[in-house]
């Protein structure tokens, strides 16, 4: 157990506690929808568990090193970057999988990659936007976050 | 989908048994720490859905301009209120409203990769060097699209009204 778990944990703690405090109603309402949440979030936490543990038990490191490692370049970077992109997976859920390509030898840009446009860039909520905001904002607004994502990337590979 | 993956792991470590124990302790690593770390993230999730109106914050964000606004965005949209679809009509309610542009972009942006209990959890697993190094470049990056957004789409509007009169 790390010390994020346990500040996180403790925070969490204390809000619960200020929040029956301040209104019991209310703060049953946050624990009705947390457990909602966490029930609905639960068969994906699973996939993503499993498909991490094939990726480390099975796939060799110098594989994926091959596609999204250092050797792999620009290519790489933009391949993760697309997959990002049209992927719909939580964020809470791409960290624990960013983390098991990092120790199997994807580099930093390609992984920063993948987390900016998997968060930034929703393709499947993306009719969505364009009905609330318009076309061109909408398009813009993703348009532009890959290229961000994709310098982001080459940036953080640089320093890191 | 869950059945398939699990299918598809039964049976490719009965044909390749030597293989269980590094698949087997992988998932009761990362099982752990997700158990550990995601019911604390779901009631920070909880909490904040409740106690924070999607009606305080297009109040806030309404009226706010300039850097002000731009930090509000950026503070309004990391407070864990509820997946990106939740921001679309806000956003849109608030453009309405004579929001800026630029402000809303920055919102939709925070909205979509900075959220608060979320960051803890990348914390968690890449650490804070990558953390802290990413979520700065976003802000910046985000702040200099948004702002680019904006002048494209006055300058397309302003376009389309001199070709009008």
């Amino acid at each position: 157990m790390n010390v994020t778990t346990v500040i996180i944990n403790i925070i969490a703690v204390i809000g619960l506690l200020i929040a029956f405090a301040k209104d019991g109603e209310k703060a049953i309402k946050s624990l009705k929808i947390a457990g909602k949440s966490f029930i609905r979030m639960l068969p994906m936490v699973f996939i993503i568990i499993t498909i991490i543990g094939l990726l480390l038990g099975f796939v060799p490191p110098n594989q994926i090193s091959r596609f999204v490692g250092e050797q792999s370049g620009m290519t790489g970077i933009l391949l993760v970057g697309v997959v990002g992109a049209v992927l719909h997976i939580p964020a809470l859920l791409s960290f624990p999988l960013a983390a098991s390509l990092l120790e199997e030898g994807a580099s930093v840009s390609a992984v920063a990659a993948f987390i900016t446009t998997l968060t930034m860039i929703g393709t499947i909520t993306l009719p969505l936007e364009i009905k609330e905001l318009g076309k061109k904002m909408a398009i813009l607004r993703n348009g532009i976050s890959f290229v961000i994502a994709i310098i982001i990337a080459l940036i953080m590979g640089a320093v890191l | 989908m869950l059945g398939v993956i699990s299918i598809i792991a039964i049976v490719l470590l009965s044909i390749f048994p030597d293989r269980k124990e590094p698949v087997t302790n992988t998932l009761w690593d990362y099982s752990m720490e997700m158990v550990l770390i995601l019911p604390a993230v779901m009631i920070l999730l909880g909490l904040f859905a409740v106690w924070v109106s999607k009606e305080t914050v297009v109040k806030y964000l309404g009226k706010a301009s300039g850097i002000k606004g731009i930090i509000l965005a950026i503070i309004l949209g990391a407070l864990p209120t509820g997946p990106l679809y939740i921001a679309f009509p806000m956003a849109a309610a608030l453009l309405k409203k004579g929001a800026k542009i630029s402000n809303i972009i920055v919102f939709l942006s925070a909205w979509a990769c900075i959220k608060i209990p979320q960051e803890m959890v990348e914390l968690q697993f890449l650490g804070p060097q990558f953390v802290l190094l990413r979520l700065s470049l976003t802000i910046i990056f985000v702040i200099i699209m948004a702002i680019f957004i904006e002048k494209m789409i006055e300058w397309s509007e302003s376009r389309v009204a001199t070709m009008a009169s």
